[in-house]
């Protein structure tokens, strides 16, 4: 009996890591699915690129971890306003099939480029001497790097709820995906709305690749094989919302290791099932709206 | 532009639909060392055939096509490798029938859905089948593949030679077989009704279409001949892997449709062709720089040259007729 | 008395916004109704609440005296309710015939075959083109929809749901976008169509409303405000307020 209750524990705590990771990725493809309408399947490859991102800054260049965190999120929003500005920017406005297939595009030349740069093995990530090793927390060891995790990302999951929910830009963004047309004709520029919701949100996808690369290994592959996940913490979240998705993610963190702990032969067997189960059910996604 | 589908368009074969079939077997006899990537070819014709129905035809976008073809590979190499049936026709059409199945019960879930959650699922079917594949070793042989297949006779008469020239023969004529019927149904009243789902799915509803219905039959359909070239792929190979289910064949066969054309009937003959002949030479020599030419060519083709190969044929065609009438007139 | 179409107590609510307030609708077989209402009084929202197209929050809808409540769109067009859309709802890049074919087709039971070429079926092909030469836009059989003008398009729309041979006709706003002109042309149509029809129209044209109906219904903020003829609704007091605003006194 203790040693189950115990592995539950370490279930709940590895398993709340894992989908705080996953919602920080998958937020930005939400709010910008909402917003923009734009099928962008190529989200995992600015999660990639920030995992890269990181593991090039403390390993080659020396740099202290706090900046290298920050340069995954700056990097990478910025590699995003380039390309939302050249090509994105050219199919809102035209039919998934075109958009699904430009973003997947994009995710095969991503995928090549990694591979001639980097090869095709997991990049070890060097956390620094103070994130590493165990945190006593009521008699029992965690390890440090996730506790970090998790207060950490509580923290940018906090900082972005408010800046959704009460600033002025937040408010844009809030109209904008709930009637576009209407948000343009009150003067609220969309264009450049766009832009900077985009960016925020696939700089925090490179945020949370390069914070989840213990978790989720950084390699070519990255974008393909994690893009079911993101596109069900989507879906099952409800698009446009903020708030189902992080369910849906902590649900999926916690099932899929709870699944690889306890029944390893089945692998991530169960999420799919659940996934068909609960949309089934509801349709819309848990809190997203009925259309 | 003129329409490809409709009640009054002329549906009797135009003389260049019979150039495919001529150049097949000119191939036959004039390349006999080229045979066994030929038989590649020729499947994944039909394997693009049955994604231009969903997509072309009905309008359905689908990630996860690959998990029909690699259905009936698995049916079909477990038929031959494990349960001892040998013959080639009946693991056709266990694969077949099977593929279908499948086709039926996630058609069933994925059709009542829309947009992204409609592409997510059929992402997330496909991982589910690899999954299992991957996982259920003892059936399929896990990560090394199944192998140790055996394959009868056709009909008991024609052997599976070393040469590949049964394994084209056969390709090409159950490649012919499919053709006359898909080619029937997209210009009957069902295929007319296909086209206006996917041109307008509410003005559907509002004439009194049963559109989910539809959509099943030929979402089945689909997936029925799907597996059937899945099957001739294990039976031509004498070999199933992992390869076969995922992201990756679904995705490349959509860079095969794209290319080719889609909605088109014959985009899905020219994609494979150009695709598989350009991989053939190029993957060997460059990995990497394929992997990354796909991409670009993804990009490209849907910022400038969105109907494909056909497309540019036809814009073609047609400013040289412009020319042509110009000429004459002035 | 059956009537071609009927509510009763029909509403829609979207949390604390009524769309639709317990609305009580009669259609007399063979009628020329028209709805009006003020933008936003919720008239296409009741058309899509008649067709099947939105699920009621709660009332009944009859059809011919049957209740169609739980019916899907489908359905409900097979029993004989047809109808038009506000903004042009037509298969862009089909032709004309091809259009008003694949109606015709659905109401005969013809669109599930699979082995015959659609050519064939000349049955489907002559209704097609008699409703297009009704509405005068036979020429343009053979054009695409899209490259049409917008006025024949509406004209296209208008076609698709005659070849549904409805009992019941719903048009929403049948002369939107189209210049005054070409309304005529519209409104010739509508005088042609077959007189056990019920036809109802949701206009803002008051000329071609003036024109077409023997009845109208005023709907305001999703209920019905009062009902009677044109001469009754053209002198009712309310009418004008709601249309014009207060009368200074």
């Amino acid at each position: 009996m203790e040693i189950f209750l115990s592995s539950l524990v370490s279930v709940a705590f590895h398993g709340l890591a894992y989908g705080m990771i996953l919602y920080v990725i998958s937020v930005g493809l939400s709010v910008t699915m909402g917003l923009m309408g734009f099928t962008n399947l190529a989200h995992g490859v600015f999660a990639m690129t920030g995992g890269y991102v990181l593991v090039v800054s403390l390993s080659k260049f020396d740099i202290p971890f706090p900046l290298a965190l920050a340069l995954c999120f700056g990097l990478v929003a910025l590699v995003s306003v380039v390309l939302e500005r050249t090509l994105y920017a050219r199919l809102y406005g035209e039919a998934e099939l075109e958009q699904v297939l430009f973003t997947i595009g994009l995710i095969y030349m991503s995928v090549a480029v990694a591979r001639l740069i980097f090869g095709t093995l997991q990049q070890p990530v060097i956390l620094p001497e103070y994130l590493k090793g165990q945190f006593s927390l009521m008699g029992r060891d965690f390890p440090a790097y996730r506790v970090f995790l998790i207060l950490f990302t509580s923290a940018i999951i906090a900082a972005l709820w408010f800046g959704v929910e009460r600033t002025i830009w937040g408010a844009k963004v809030r109209a904008s995906v709930d009637n576009r047309a209407m948000a343009q004709s009150i003067g609220i520029n969309t264009k450049s709305l766009f832009t900077t919701t985009f960016a925020v949100g696939s700089g925090l996808a490179g945020l949370g690749g390069g914070l989840g690369a213990e978790i989720v290994a950084i390699q070519p592959t990255y974008p393909f094989e994690q893009l079911v996940f993101f596109l069900i913490v989507v879906s099952v979240g409800g698009l446009g919302s903020l708030r189902g998705p992080f369910v849906a993610a902590l649900l999926i963190g916690v099932t899929d290791t709870a699944c690889k702990y306890w029944l390893p032969e089945f692998g991530a067997f169960f999420i799919y099932i659940a996934t068909i189960g609960l949309l089934l059910w509801r349709p819309q996604g848990l809190l997203g709206k009925r259309s | 532009m003129s329409q490809l589908v409709g009640y009054t368009v002329d549906s009797r074969v135009r003389w260049t639909e019979y150039l495919p079939w001529v150049l097949a077997v000119l191939v036959y006899f004039l390349l006999p060392d080229y045979l066994s990537l030929g038989s590649r070819v020729l499947t994944y014709i039909l394997f693009a055939l049955s994604l231009d129905l969903i997509i072309g035809y009905a309008g359905i976008i689908t990630l996860g096509h690959a998990s029909f073809f690699g259905l009936g590979a698995y049916i079909t190499g477990i038929l031959a490798a494990k349960l001892g049936v040998t013959d080639p026709l009946i693991q056709l059409l266990a694969s077949g029938l099977g593929a279908g199945l499948l086709g039926l019960v996630t058609g069933a879930v994925i059709l009542k859905m829309k947009g992204l959650t409609q592409l997510m699922l059929t992402l997330a079917i496909s991982a589910l089948c690899l999954e299992v594949a991957n996982k259920a070793t003892f059936i399929t042989g896990g990560a090394d593949g199944l192998s140790g297949m055996e394959i009868a006779p056709i009909l008991g008469l024609f052997k599976f030679d070393l040469f590949g020239k049964t394994a084209y023969l056969y390709c090409l004529f159950l490649l012919f077989l499919t053709w006359v019927v898909i080619r029937r149904l997209i210009y009957s009243p069902f295929g007319v009704s296909l086209m206006g789902i996917r041109e307008n799915a509410a003005r559907m509803h509002a004439i009194g279409a049963p559109v989910y219905q539809k959509l099943m039959v030929v979402y089945t359909l689909s997936a029925l001949i799907a597996g059937l070239s899945g099957a001739l792929l294990a039976q031509t190979n004498q070999f199933v892997g992992l390869n076969v289910l995922g992201f990756e064949p679904s995705g490349e066969l959509l860079v095969m449709l794209i290319l080719g054309g889609v909605g088109r009937l014959y985009g899905a003959f020219v994609g494979p062709v150009v695709f598989l002949l350009a991989q053939d030479y190029l993957a060997k020599q460059f990995p990497e720089y394929w992997y990354f030419g796909i991409g670009l060519l993804l990009v490209l083709v849907v910022l400038f040259a969105r109907g494909g190969v056909l497309g540019i044929l036809d814009k073609f065609t047609a400013s040289s007729k412009a020319r042509q009438s110009g000429a004459q007139s002035s | 008395m059956t009537y071609a179409l009927e509510t009763r107590g029909l509403s829609k609510s979207f949390g604390a916004l009524t769309v639709a307030d317990r609305i009580d609708f009669q259609l007399d077989v063979g009628a020329r109704h028209a709805l009006i209402g003020p933008n936003g009084a919720g008239k296409t929202t009741f058309v899509n609440l008649l067709t099947g197209r939105l699920a009621p929050s709660e009332g009944l809808v009859f059809l011919g005296g049957e209740e169609v409540s739980n019916l899907s769109q489908s359905e409900r067009v097979k029993k004989g309710l047809g109808r038009t859309f506000q903004i042009n709802t037509l298969f862009p890049k089909m032709s004309v015939l091809d259009n008003v074919a694949l109606g015709v087709s659905e109401r005969l039971g013809l669109s599930s075959g699979l082995w015959k070429t659609a050519k064939s079926y000349a049955n489907v092909t002559e209704e097609a083109m008699s409703l297009l030469e009704l509405l005068g836009i036979e020429s343009d059989a053979q054009h695409i929809v899209k490259d049409l003008p917008y006025g024949k398009q509406r004209l296209v729309e208008i076609a698709i749901a005659l070849g549904l041979k409805p009992k019941v006709l719903l048009l929403d706003e049948p002369a939107a976008g189209v210049p005054s002109m070409e309304s005529q042309r519209i409104l010739s149509a509508l005088d042609l169509l077959p007189k056990d029809i019920a036809i109802m129209i949701i206009e803002h044209d008051m000329d071609l409303v003036f024109k077409f109906a023997q009845k109208i219904t005023v709907l305001v903020q999703g209920a019905v405000l009062c009902e009677g003829s044109p001469q009754e609704i053209a002198k009712d007091t309310r009418v004008h307020q709601v249309y014009l605003g207060e009368q200074r006194a």
